[in-house]
């Protein structure tokens, strides 16, 4: 049987909260689907049950988190934790993998807010066990209470760097040295934009304060060209950029020795759902990569289809959270034909405030050319299928003209992931040799969206009860 | 005020939380409620989670977030990313081998 629903939300993080909240507040029944076991989504990520992770003041995220799970279980949306959405259909029918295997859901409306993955532009050694993403290095830190390493090399771009480098050193670990690709006047750029949000500008600037005074090393303008050791991070090598984030030729680079290694350089869209539905994407590269075309509305190119937070483009969590809740008046709308309530004025003026914020951060951290000249031939692009960069070139130079003939040729993104980790930096790649991203096109999505074990699809049977036909007469 | 004058002792952060002990391939690991599976074999000093099926290279936990897949282990006939499964007490985890994803 399957359950129908007026609306449903895919992603439970700021803009799915956001949305299914305001979606129930209107009275219509709304589904909130989440692949984590309890909703928040990346940046307002629950603890698992059983952590008390002591005094929740000074961290705000902690806090947006925690009331908007409050007001989650104090509104009548029907929340589907630890279900990974598997296939989205016309119509539209959601089919997802829970602990009870597959379950399918209706709704005249749904919503996407499916976030992000995080981008790393490969370099030499990026696979070896200890490196790990900036923004899972929040996850790790915050949500379950472990340091990445004992001694750490934070590297890459954006607000996250000073943000984890912060959290480490204050729960007692040590940052071997923070690596950043931006200069200062990237920063200094910004700094407008950034004064829309004092509370943030003001901890960013207490963070590095800190930072400094603790005397954790700064690398500004720089990355990270290699990682040392086979089997676990034993130092990295630091090399100064230029402006287009290259490495400079003929520089000597400076070894760090490390544990581990966080890094990112920025995020990604996610555009499974949409890309499944067949809605018109296009291509910004300020906005991390292919977003789907939405309306004012936050519709889609398919009548129905919202799609709200940093799936759409990013902009971040505040921004996300107005997204969502606007997204949700929208559907209101959608489902019933009457306008809500007066309040879109003051969330489209929050929005816009957001979004100068988060607008500006995402640009500092969108990928420049610079960074895709500088990986290597015998760099691994594709992790789950070890492609390298000289395979993904010899595709091209063999007459593949986007990235789904490249896929076809090299395995690059046929892997577990799906690519999700390669998916933007291989378009990055073909794209330098076909003349840009739009002519290289993105992935096609293709179901099952996620990795799915097919005993848990078909459920235990026994041969025995499978009903054989008779054969036909010879 | 911060310091960042040695390395820590250990990767966990001051919490707390009931101690567990959950078994990697048959060996005990010690855990605390609230660990991911990720977290308590990163904890325990357990960095190789697999090997990369065609290189043969060594991979661990990455993208923390459920999506890479590298952090992926066998739990009750299942392979998921050991970086999203909370542990409880016995839970008993096997890696992946390179032929049986």
């Amino acid at each position: 049987m399957t359950a129908r629903f007026e609306a449903i939300v895919i992603g439970g993080g700021p803009a799915g909260m956001a949305a299914s909240v305001t979606i129930a507040a209107a009275g219509h029944s709304v589904l909130l689907v989440d692949e984590a076991a309890a909703p928040g989504g990346q940046v307002y990520r629950a603890t698992f049950p059983g952590l008390d992770a002591g005094p929740v003041q000074g961290d705000a995220d902690r806090r947006l988190g925690d009331a908007w799970r409050a007001r989650l279980r104090g509104s009548a949306v029907q929340v589907a934790s630890e279900h990974v959405v598997w296939e989205v259909g016309e119509g539209f029918r959601v089919s997802a993998l829970g602990s009870n295997g597959s379950v399918s859901w209706r709704a005249r409306a749904l919503v996407a807010a499916t976030g992000t993955t995080e981008r790393v532009v490969p370099f030499k050694g990026w696979t070896t066990p200890g490196v790990f993403g900036l923004a899972g290095a929040t996850v790790m830190l915050k949500a379950q209470m472990t340091l990445p390493g004992q001694n750490v090399v934070v590297a890459g771009v954006g607000p996250l760097l000073a943000a984890v480098a912060y959290k480490i050193v204050t729960s007692g670990g040590r940052v071997a040295a923070i690596v950043d690709l931006s200069s200062a006047s990237d920063w200094l750029g910004r700094l407008p934009a950034m004064a829309t949000r004092p509370d943030l500008l003001a901890r960013g600037l207490m963070w590095m304060a800190r930072l400094l005074r603790a005397g954790v090393p700064f690398h500004r303008r720089s990355t990270i060209s290699a990682v040392h050791g086979a089997a676990r991070v034993e130092a990295v090598d630091i090399v100064p950029v230029d402006g287009d984030r290259r490495p400079i030729p003929g520089r000597q680079p400076i070894s760090m020795p490390c544990d581990a290694l966080v890094i990112g350089h920025g995020l990604v869209p996610q555009t499974d759902v949409t890309g499944l539905l067949g809605a018109l994407h296009r291509f910004e590269v300020a906005r991390g990569g292919w977003i789907a075309e939405r309306d004012g509305n936050f519709e889609t190119t398919i009548p129905g289809l919202f799609i709200a937070g940093d799936g759409g483009g990013i902009f971040g969590a505040a921004a996300a959270t107005a997204q969502g809740e606007l997204a949700g008046h929208a559907v209101s709308r959608h489902l019933s034909g009457h306008s809500t309530a007066g309040e879109i004025g003051r969330l489209r003026r929050q929005l816009r405030r957001a979004q100068r914020f988060g607008g500006a951060m995402a640009e500092l951290m969108a990928l420049r050319d610079g960074q895709v000249d500088a990986i290597t031939a015998d760099c691994v692009v594709c992790r789950c299928e070890d492609v390298t960069r000289a395979e993904i070139d010899a595709a091209v130079d063999a007459g593949a003209t986007d990235v789904n003939q490249m896929k076809a040729w090299t395995r690059c993104g046929m892997g577990p992931c799906q690519g999700r980790s390669c998916g933007d930096v291989a378009a990055a790649i073909v794209g330098l040799r076909v003349g840009g991203r739009v002519v290289a096109g993105k992935f096609t999505v293709r179901p099952p969206i996620r990795p799915l074990p097919i005993g848990k699809l078909t459920g235990r049977f026994d041969y025995a009860d499978i009903p054989i036909p008779k054969p036909a007469p010879l | 005020m911060p310091v960042n004058k040695t390395p820590a002792k250990s990767l966990r952060i001051e919490r707390r939380a009931r101690a567990v002990t959950i078994t990697v391939d048959g060996r005990a690991i010690a855990a605390q409620l609230g660990d991911s599976v990720a977290a308590a074999m990163l904890a325990a000093g357990e960095q190789i989670f697999r090997t990369s099926p065609r290189a043969g290279t060594p991979r661990g936990p990455f993208c923390f977030m459920g999506s890479c897949q590298e952090c992926a282990v066998r739990i009750d006939g299942v392979v998921v990313p050991a970086c999203g499964v909370p542990v409880s007490d016995g839970l008993v985890v096997e890696r992946v081998a390179i032929d049986d994803r």
